[in-house]
């Protein structure tokens, strides 16, 4: 039997009914990874400790004792994630040797929920990139076809899920960062309510942004690990008290009376053919049976990438300084001063597209711009906040493309960093108005490259998702597929 | 004149509350290095700041001591520059909603009132602190995240002794509040100075902007030292550079850090870790519950309850912990008139002679009545009391116990000293004329004759009691 090619669910019975021990699954996981390294996933693996980890959890379930939603599962958290003793690089040079002192609440909420934790995941550095061609640690290839990005930032772990090395794996995503390469991998991608997921010890990129979330194969599997990650954490200030339901159970089998929002901004004339054919065939999917289609009207959901590019690389450039070669990461070996210190330190850690956005950033908070730019853009942001709250007076549910097109060739954008910029503009608006939002797969283009539909939910409602989600995943694995 | 000095203050002051401003680590002043920091206050990668409720409260309580109005909306910036006590190379400030608004303080120099205001007060963290040695710079984290006040003061002080007169109140009443230790050597308390000179009349002139003061002296010195070097350079012909300057206290000059153009640019903007503050009419009544004395209203106790003048009483509240220690000596030795002569005499006396501003009375409470009931009930004289002073400060002996064990008591045996002062008085009869003749100064020979007489025992008082009666 193939466990590796398992959802977690079904992993989850597996382990729970004895047929598998979490120590047999995670060693055929490392054989997988091992296997399956060409795809470059990973940045680091922590065998020894999974392995200890899985041992334990065995140990536990042989004596009887109740064990968490996670346990003996493989699991793979992006690099940009603390862990006690496991290197964080964030796939940047300057942090290549930087090992964790702490771990990061969502981290050990996975530990606490019997997770076994086994690598490491390959990004964009920084979580800067929509390509994960930015990473120091090279790049990593879509398992679907290698020569194709596996998109960006949380490339690594889509593709660590997707070619079946884990089970399941925490991102973080900005402006798309779980969601996009989810849809280019063929997988599932959440990115929760801000505020759902605590971020203490997830290092940061654009703090009022950033969300923790994570990949899955399956619907069903992305509804248990929020289970485990959600909630509030009295180390993180933006995380929330709200009440955590249970996912699982949210998930009905039905999507009859439910009021799926269409913007006409979504679906503009640049959209690829085929994404737009997969999106209405969904679409239909849930009118046949039950759903009911709104228009609803987003205007300002154009200026949503210029918001973007100027809050996100604002809060960077401030999250970034720390970097400084004075604590840890790189040091420069021969300064002159204080100030050549930071500025070979930096020069030398940071690659271009962290350089871009530190120097975009620094720009718009500088004084003389900060006005006509960052205070600009929080004004335009409650616009867009607004827009959406109006639009789910009106509907329970938003669905759209994730992306406009499929994955793109690897290198194809390396150079036009305005059409890198461009993959993101259908999830970027997401994370400016704080949304939840997945990512699942709804078919494929005729070179077999995955197309992913996103399904976007008010505030705190991820049960939503879940319960959509999971219509249209079972619906096209009986006859869509 | 031909200038007027104008001079506003930032004061800064470490609170004193038990865990930093954003982080759990303890509050503590020295320690091994590096020993009371974490990932948060160290700047660790991923690490966020959780705000100090606590810290909040005591920001909250010096704006309600100096009639602030406290915004009902407060958020937090972040200052962002590079330095390597700054391990997040931003510091955690407010900027555009602070804690609290206005306010003010009434000093008074030689007999003037006056009124200080303040624009605001804010809260913001302590960066971390840089140890030169031999093996290079060291960085000790233990100070960053502290949390600090800024007090900022509008340009209304036209003297150094105006300024000085206000940061005294203001310790003061941090004192009395007892948010921070407030201790100027320390660096618990710090302050900058804006000064600028104009003539009369004129509308302000450029200013400069003085660092690196660490006592009242050296506030008082660079604030003179610096208008007197503006109105050199304008008497010159010279424009004044808007420029932040350090004082050298040792060399008595201030050299230029920075100019305008070479300002840093903070880069301010709301930092998304940390939620707004939303405070509550109601916590904001409750805090003002809890407010304690202030000097002012002591001093009018002292005043009115126990009969001290008015000037009296205001020099011994200036202090909390002198008014405290005060209130503490008259529990088992009330005398209020007498202790307060002694505290502002004989005890103001051995601090200033400490050479540190920063100085506590070292003897407990107790002990210092002891004594005083020692020197009030004629058991010792002033020179023993001084003696004994000198000498249970700082190790806290009993002075009952030194004098019993070094005999120091005076002698009050009236029959014995008249027997003495008979003899004298026989020996010295020119003295005895000169005493008649009304040179009261004559009396300080006799005095002296009866202390050689035994050894240094005799009461003074007693001496010229039985004197002027034998020579009647």
């Amino acid at each position: 039997m193939d466990y590796l090619n398992m959802n977690l669910w079904q992993v989850r019975d597996k382990l729970n009914s004895g047929e598998i021990t979490s120590v047999e699954l995670t060693k055929k996981c490392f054989q997988r990874i091992k296997d399956t390294n060409d795809l470059n996933a990973l940045i680091s693996t922590c065998e020894e400790f999974a392995l200890a980890s899985a041992k334990k959890i065995d140990e536990a379930r042989a004596n009887g004792a109740k064990l968490g939603a996670l346990a003996g599962i493989p699991i793979v958290i992006k690099d940009n994630i603390n862990l006690t003793g496991t290197k964080t690089t964030c796939a940047s040079k300057f942090l290549a040797n930087f090992v964790s002192p702490y771990t990061a609440t969502c981290a050990q909420k996975l530990i606490d929920a019997g997770a076994v934790i086994i690598g490491k995941a390959n990004m964009d550095e920084f979580a800067m990139g929509s390509s994960n061609e930015t990473s120091a640690f090279g790049i990593v290839h879509n398992p679907v076809n290698p020569n194709y990005v596996p998109g960006g930032s949380s490339g690594g772990s889509a593709t660590s899920v997707a070619s079946n090395q884990c089970f399941g794996a925490l991102g973080t995503d900005t402006g798309g960062s779980i969601r996009e390469p989810s849809s280019f991998c063929g997988i599932v991608g959440l990115k929760p309510t801000y505020g759902r997921v605590s971020r203490y010890g997830v290092v940061a990129f654009a703090s009022s942004l950033d969300q923790v979330g994570n990949l899955t194969r399956s619907v069903r599997d992305s509804a248990i690990m929020l289970g485990v990650i959600a909630g509030e954490d009295k180390h993180d200030m933006t995380s929330s008290a709200k009440e955590i339901p249970d996912y699982e159970q949210a998930i009905t089998g039905s999507v009859k009376g439910l009021k799926i929002g269409i913007a006409k901004q979504f679906f503009n004339d640049k959209l690829n053919s085929e994404v737009r054919e997969s999106l209405d065939k969904a679409i239909q999917t849930y009118v046949d049976n039950g759903a009911e289609i709104v228009n609803i009207d987003l205007p300002s959901l154009d200026t949503a990438l210029a918001v973007y590019y100027i809050i996100s690389s604002a809060e960077a450039a401030s999250n970034l300084a720390r970097f400084d070669g004075v604590k840890y990461g790189v040091q420069a070996k021969n300064f002159n001063d204080i100030v050549d210190l930071y500025f070979k330190s930096r020069t030398q850690g940071f690659g271009k597209e962290v350089k871009r956005r530190i120097m975009l950033g620094n720009y718009v908070l500088s004084s003389g711009y900060f006005d006509a730019f960052y205070r600009k853009a929080k004004r335009v942001q409650k616009v867009i906040q607004k827009e959406f709250e109006q639009a789910f007076k009106k509907c329970d549910l938003i669905v759209c493309p994730t992306t406009a097109n499929p994955a793109f060739k690897i290198g194809e954008k390396s150079n036009d960093h305005l059409a890198m910029y461009l993959t993101d503009i259908f999830t970027v608006p997401i994370n400016i108005a704080g949304l939840p939002a997945m990512s699942i797969p709804c078919g494929k283009n005729k070179d077999g490259l995955p197309i992913g539909m996103q399904l976007i939910a008010p505030q705190w409602k991820e049960t939503t998702l879940f319960n959509a989600g999971d219509f249209l995943e079972q619906a096209i694995k009986e006859g869509l597929k | 004149m031909k200038y007027e000095t104008v001079i506003g203050l930032e004061v800064h002051s470490e609170l004193n509350t038990d865990t930093k401003c954003f982080c759990g680590c303890k509050n503590h002043f020295g320690g091994e290095p590096n020993t009371h920091c974490c990932p948060v206050c160290t700047g660790m990668p991923g690490a966020l700041p959780m705000l100090n409720k606590k810290a909040v409260e005591y920001a909250i309580k010096m704006g309600l001591a100096v009639g602030c109005s406290i915004n009902e909306y407060s958020a937090f910036e972040r200052k962002n520059y590079f330095y390597p006590d700054l391990p997040k190379a931003y510091q955690i400030s407010q900027m555009e909603h602070p804690l609290c608004m206005g306010g003010g303080v009434e000093i008074e120099v030689n007999g003037k009132k006056k009124f200080i205001r303040l624009n605001h007060i804010h809260l913001e963290e302590d960066a971390g602190k840089l140890i030169h040695t031999n093996n290079g710079t060291m960085i000790d984290y233990n100070r960053g995240g502290v949390p600090l006040i800024e007090m900022v003061s509008e340009p209304d002080m036209s003297s150094a002794d105006e300024a000085i007169a206000f940061l005294q109140k203001i310790r003061s009443i941090v004192l009395y509040l007892g948010i921070s230790e407030a201790k100027m050597q320390e660096g618990n308390l710090r302050c900058d100075v804006n000064v600028s000179i104009r003539k009369e009349g004129e509308p302000l002139g450029t200013r400069t902007e003085m660092k690196n003061m660490n006592s009242f002296r050296a506030v008082a010195r660079a604030i003179r030292s610096e208008s007197q070097r503006q109105a050199e350079e304008l008497d010159a012909g010279h424009k004044i550079v808007q420029e932040t300057r350090r004082w050298d206290d040792n060399a008595g000059k201030s050299y230029s850090m920075r100019t305008k153009e070479n300002a840093d640019d903070y880069r301010y903007f709301p930092d998304p870790d940390i939620i707004p503050i939303e405070v509550e009419k109601e916590y904001v009544e409750h805090i003002a519950t809890t407010l304690p004395k202030l000097a002012t209203e002591r001093a009018k106790e002292y005043v009115e309850k126990m009969g001290l003048s008015y000037n009296d009483a205001e020099l011994l509240t200036q202090d909390r912990k002198i008014a405290d220690y005060f209130e503490n000596v008259i529990k088992t030795f009330n005398q209020p008139k007498y202790v307060c002569n002694w505290i502002l005499g004989e005890v103001f006396k051995k601090l200033n002679s400490l050479d540190n501003e920063d100085a506590e009375i070292d003897i407990s409470p107790e002990n210092m009545a002891k004594l005083l009931q020692l020197y009030h009930s004629e058991t010792i004289g002033q020179a023993t009391a001084r003696q004994l002073l000198d000498e249970i400060w700082g190790t806290d002996k009993n002075p009952e116990i030194i004098v019993k064990e070094k005999g120091l008591a005076q002698n009050n045996d009236t029959a014995g000293l008249e027997e003495v002062l008979k003899k004298i008085i026989a020996d010295n009869p020119k003295a005895v004329q000169e005493l008649k003749a009304g040179n009261q100064k004559t009396m300080q020979f006799f005095v002296g004759q009866a202390m050689r007489a035994t050894s240094g025992k005799c009461n003074p008082k007693l001496v010229n009691e039985i004197v002027n009666k034998l020579i009647k």
